[in-house]
Formats: C-alpha cells, sequence, structure tokens
C-alpha cells in the first residue's frame, strides 16, 4: 500500500513537472525567439535552416540602429504621455464614482454600478468608428490628446469597478466615527476612507497604465503620423520599409517596447493575481 | 419703480440662503453626495459610450463616408447589402468559428495550467510569472514575433516540422485560408491560457481542504475528486472568466491584422478587422457601423448573462 501511494506520488511529480516543461515552452519560446533574433548579425537571421539556435555573432546593431535612426524613443515617450495622462485621469474620476458606488447607499446605486459594469465589458470594436468621427469633430484626430480621451472610455468603468468593491469591503465604522466627531462627508472620504484603500488605488493605477500602453486599435484609428505614435503602433506599423521587414530591429522593438509594462507585473504580480479574483472574476 | 426692484432683489437674497442652506445640508444627504460623485463619469459614460454608441447605430442607417459632413439616411440597405455579400458571411462565420474554438481551447488548457500551478511547490513565483508573459506583453509586439515565426521562407516552426521529419519543404502558415486560420487561433490561444489559468487557479487556493479529505475517506480516485470536489467549486468563477473571454476574443482585431490583414482572400476576417478595413481604409463609415453593430445582440446577451451571475452572486 505504502509502495503503491510513493510510485503515485512519484509518477505524479514527473507529470507535474513534465507539464510545467511543456507549457513554460510554449509560453516563452516567442520570446526567446524574438531575443535571439533581436542579437543575430542581420545576414545570420536568413540562413536559420541550418542552425537556427546557434548564434555565431552576438550583436547590438539592431538596437543601436533602433534607438539612433528611428523614431523608436518618441514612440516611448508618447506611450508615456498617454499612459500617464489618461491613467491619472481616470483615476480621479473613477476614485470618487467607486466611493459612491461602493461606499454610499442612494436611490439608483444599483443600478448605476451594473451600468459600469456593462460599459466595462463593451468591446472598442463597438466604439472605435463613432469615436473616430467625435475625435474628428473635436479636432483631436492625429494627436496624444485623442487617445488620451478615449482611452476614458475602457479606463474609467474598469476604475471605478474594481475600486468599488475595495470600498464595499472597508468598515464603515471609522468613518461614522469621524462624522460624529463634526468631519463632513467630503472629509470623512478624502482623510478617512481614501487613504484606506491606498494599496487598491496603486494596483488599478498600474493595470490603467499597462492597458493604455499596449492598446492598438484606437491608436491605429486616429494616428496618422508616426512621431504622433504610441509605441504599440509604431512599432508594427512604421518600422518596415514597403514590404521589406527588418526582423532584427523589428524584435529589439518589441523587447524593448514590453519592458516598462513587463517591470510592473514583474512587481505587481501578486496585486495581479488578487485583483483577478476581487476584480475581473466578481465582475 | 424701485420698491419692485428692492423686493425682486430681496427675494433674490432670500432665495440664495435657502439654497446655500439647502445646498450644505444637502451635501450631507447620502444621496445628494453619492449623485454629485457620479457626475464626471456619467459625462464620460454618456458622452464618449453612450452617445458614440447611439451614433454608430444612426451611421449604420445612413451612407455616410469619412470626413463627409453630409449623407443620407438609407433605412437597412447596409444591413441588407451585407446579408448578401459572401465576404460578410464568411466573416461571420469566421468570427464564431474563432472566438469558440479559441475560447474553448484556452478553458480547457488555462484549467490544465491552475490545476498544474496549485501543485508547483518550488520556484513558485518564477513558474507563475513565466506562464504569464504572453498575456502581459503588449500584444501588437508579441504578435510580432509570431508574424516572424510564421514566415514563409524562415519559419522556425516549419524548421522544426522540417527536423522532426513531419513535413518536407516550405509551408506557406498565412498563404493558405485554413492554416492561416489555425495561426490566428494559435496566437489568441497563447495568449489567452494564462488569463484563464491565473483566474481558475485564484479560484482553485479556496476549495476547502477538508472536502479532499473526505472524499478521500470515502475512496474517491483523483478524477472523482476532481469532478465531485474541484469542478463544482470553481464552476462559478468558469463561467464568469468564460463569458469574459467571449466578449474579449469576438471583439478581437490586432491577432488578424497583424498576423494576415484578413487573408489571404479575406479568409481570416473578422467582424472587427472586416469593419476597420471598411469604415477606416475605404471609408465607408455607414457599411462599417452595420458590420460592427452585428456583433451588439451577441454582446448584449453575454453582458446580461454576466449581471445575472454578477446578481446571484451577491
Amino acid at each position: 500500500m505504502m509502495q503503491k501511494i510513493q510510485k503515485f506520488e512519484l509518477t505524479k511529480k514527473t507529470a507535474i513537472v513534465i507539464s510545467v516543461i511543456i507549457f513554460g515552452l510554449f509560453s516563452l519560446f516567442p520570446f526567446a525567439w524574438m531575443f535571439l533574433t533581436s542579437i543575430r548579425a542581420g545576414g545570420e537571421l536568413y540562413t536559420v535552416n541550418q542552425s537556427p539556435f546557434a548564434v555565431r555573432e552576438v550583436t547590438l546593431d539592431h538596437y543601436q540602429k533602433l534607438l539612433a535612426e528611428t523614431q523608436f524613443v518618441r514612440w516611448m515617450l508618447n506611450s508615456l504621455t498617454i499612459a500617464l495622462a489618461a491613467s491619472a485621469i481616470a483615476l480621479v474620476i473613477g476614485l470618487i464614482a467607486a466611493y459612491s458606488l461602493g461606499r454610499l447607499r442612494y436611490k439608483g446605486g444599483g443600478v448605476a454600478a451594473l451600468v459600469v459594469f456593462a460599459t466595462y465589458l463593451i468591446p472598442p470594436v463597438l466604439l472605435f468608428i463613432p469615436l473616430n468621427d467625435v475625435v474628428n469633430r473635436l479636432q483631436l484626430s492625429n494627436t496624444l490628446w485623442s487617445l488620451i480621451l478615449v482611452y476614458l472610455t475602457f479606463l474609467v468603468p474598469f476604475i471605478a469597478w474594481m475600486l468599488s468593491g475595495y470600498f464595499k469591503s472597508l468598515p464603515k465604522e471609522l468613518a461614522d466615527a469621524a462624522r460624529i466627531d463634526g468631519a463632513s462627508r467630503w472629509q470623512a472620504m478624502v482623510l478617512i476612507d481614501m487613504p484606506l484603500v491606498l494599496p487598491g488605488v496603486i494596483s488599478v493605477l498600474f493595470f490603467a497604465f499597462t492597458l493604455s500602453w499596449n492598446e492598438y486599435l484606437y491608436a491605429f484609428t486616429f494616428i496618422r503620423s508616426s512621431s504622433k505614435m504610441p509605441v504599440a503602433l509604431g512599432v508594427v506599423n512604421s518600422l518596415q520599409v514597403g514590404d521589406v521587414f527588418f526582423w532584427g530591429q523589428l524584435m529589439a522593438a518589441a523587447i524593448l517596447g514590453s519592458v516598462p509594462v513587463v517591470i510592473i507585473y514583474a512587481f505587481l504580480m501578486d496585486f495581479y493575481l488578487a485583483g483577478l479574483t476581487a476584480g475581473s472574476v466578481k465582475g | 419703480m424701485s420698491a419692485i426692484n428692492n423686493s425682486t432683489r430681496l427675494d433674490d437674497l432670500s432665495q440664495r440662503a435657502k439654497f446655500q442652506r439647502w445646498w450644505q445640508t444637502g451635501l450631507e444627504r447620502e444621496g445628494l453626495f453619492g449623485y454629485l460623485l457620479l457626475i464626471p463619469m456619467l459625462v464620460v459614460v454618456l458622452g464618449l459610450i453612450g452617445y458614440p454608441f447611439v451614433l454608430s447605430v444612426y451611421f449604420s442607417l445612413t451612407d455616410k463616408l469619412l470626413a463627409q459632413p453630409d449623407f443620407q439616411f438609407v433605412g437597412l440597405k447596409n444591413y441588407a447589402s451585407l446579408l448578401e455579400d459572401p465576404i460578410f458571411i464568411r466573416t461571420l462565420v469566421n468570427t464564431f468559428n474563432y472566438s469558440v474554438t479559441a475560447v474553448i481551447a484556452k478553458l480547457f488548457f488555462g484549467l490544465i495550467m491552475a490545476l498544474v500551478l496549485n501543485e508547483v511547490v518550488r520556484m513558485r513565483r518564477i513558474v507563475r510569472a513565466a506562464f504569464l508573459l504572453p498575456w502581459v506583453a503588449p500584444s501588437s509586439l508579441s504578435i510580432l514575433a509570431w508574424v516572424w515565426m510564421f514566415d514563409s521562407q524562415f519559419s522556425i516552426i516549419t524548421y522544426f516540422l522540417n527536423q522532426l521529419g513531419f513535413v518536407e519543404g516550405k509551408i506557406a502558415w498565412l498563404g493558405q485560408p485554413a492554416l492561416a486560420m489555425a495561426a490566428v487561433q494559435t496566437v489568441n490561444i497563447w495568449r489567452g491560457i494564462p488569463f484563464f489559468g491565473m483566474t481558475i487557479l485564484a479560484a482553485l487556493v479556496t476549495v476547502p481542504k477538508e472536502l479532499y479529505e473526505a472524499a478521500i475517506v470515502d475512496g474517491a480516485n483523483a478524477w472523482n475528486r476532481f469532478v465531485s470536489v474541484t469542478l463544482p467549486h470553481i464552476a462559478p468563477v468558469l463561467a464568469v472568466v468564460t463569458l469574459f473571454s467571449f466578449v474579449v476574443t469576438l471583439g478581437d482585431f490586432q491577432i488578424v491584422w497583424i498576423l494576415t490583414k484578413g487573408g489571404p482572400l479575406n479568409s481570416t476576417h473578422l467582424i472587427a478587422t472586416l469593419a476597420f478595413r471598411t469604415a477606416i481604409r475605404s471609408a465607408d463609415v455607414g457599411r462599417g457601423s452595420a458590420i460592427a453593430a452585428f456583433l451588439f445582440p451577441f454582446l448584449m446577451f453575454i453582458i446580461y448573462m454576466q449581471i445575472r451571475y454578477l446578481r446571484r452572486e451577491d
């Protein structure tokens, strides 16, 4: 009996190790291939068929050219501007709405929460055509502002929804005590309750940043000049000359363009996993 | 004359005082304070989501062209002509084929990933981080790696298949309709598995250990335990995450656009890519809006299901 159990444990362990390896290879291979391509001399790329994993000559050429000869740095700065501005504005709007939805009781509050949830689920496909018209009429077409404004459509419902969950789980006693001591509603909200959801605010802010950083469809629709593009768009749409792809440079750009987001997740993975249960699953 | 003026002034003043009192006590009332805090969000929701949505429905009933202020109401003409367009019908079928296949695969492999991760003890953080990477990286950039991997001349996948002896010679991954469809689905699945995996894992962790112990005492084997303990416990999460993924997958754009642009021969178009090509590239806003509108009933249905779930959970 004992032996049987031990044997079972052993096969179970090997099965798990094998699955981890398979999932790991599948998940990481494209990134590994990206990296290998980006450090390979140009000519070597096209002899891949002989020995794809032997890099005969490691070179940083592609990175150098990318930074020196293309608008890559500009795109990174554009992405940074858009993501920071959109996240900050959306946070202010979403935070007070979340407080209202999660913490206060009034007629219609439940319906408002449902509307937020429903809008959180509306995908950009349904909105990019009319929003293009709106952006044109506001004369914001081909500007960073068009994206800052339009990213509010997914950031505000997302933030309001996630943070209202945090506010719901707060104990009411602290704010009530402050109100008995003469604090106004505004003071109770800003001085007592909001500091308590700071961890939620920080994680939501980072997700908002990455959502904005990664967005493609709206950027593709509104932005035409290469110098105005965010990195997720510029790398894909401006790095090829005619039909020619410079794969070394493209892969270098794909790696550098992903770095900010990957760093954020590396620090915030636990927040992210907790958020999955708290926010997106519960809604 | 001045008497009248005075009395209106007085009225005005007392009105103002009244308003001030009303405002101050009002702010302290939960309701008014709550509504006021919602206003900025309502401006966004109505102005940037509600209004464009109505606009989109309206456009779909017109012959509006991009950057043309004048257009005519044409009724359901756009919809009628779409239903007679084989490319559109193909796109409709593709969108469902793509979504259903990809969501089922993501659910299946995501569940396995979660079960595996739940057993990983050593190097837990590193393993999780590695699995999460495809979901985290900006998709338009990671898709580029796949474009390179599916290259008709230098595909590393073809190289592996050649080495293993499965096929001889080159494969035009993105050049044949069936292969191209499989390719875009693969990329969607690759990117989406971690989302399912991590979400399901979060639910797996909450299954009470006693239930498993009780099941073992009752003589249940691993499969029985999975079916009778694990599955019922995580079922709500499976349902919610599947519905959520459906919404996102039905509206997918960049995987197909970057890999195939809807080709070869329009065989991989999804509603989003065809709507983009029609409304933005070909400037036919009316028709493009009608294409996108076909998604609406399905999305509404899914959102309705989600909300029902949510209410039951509360």
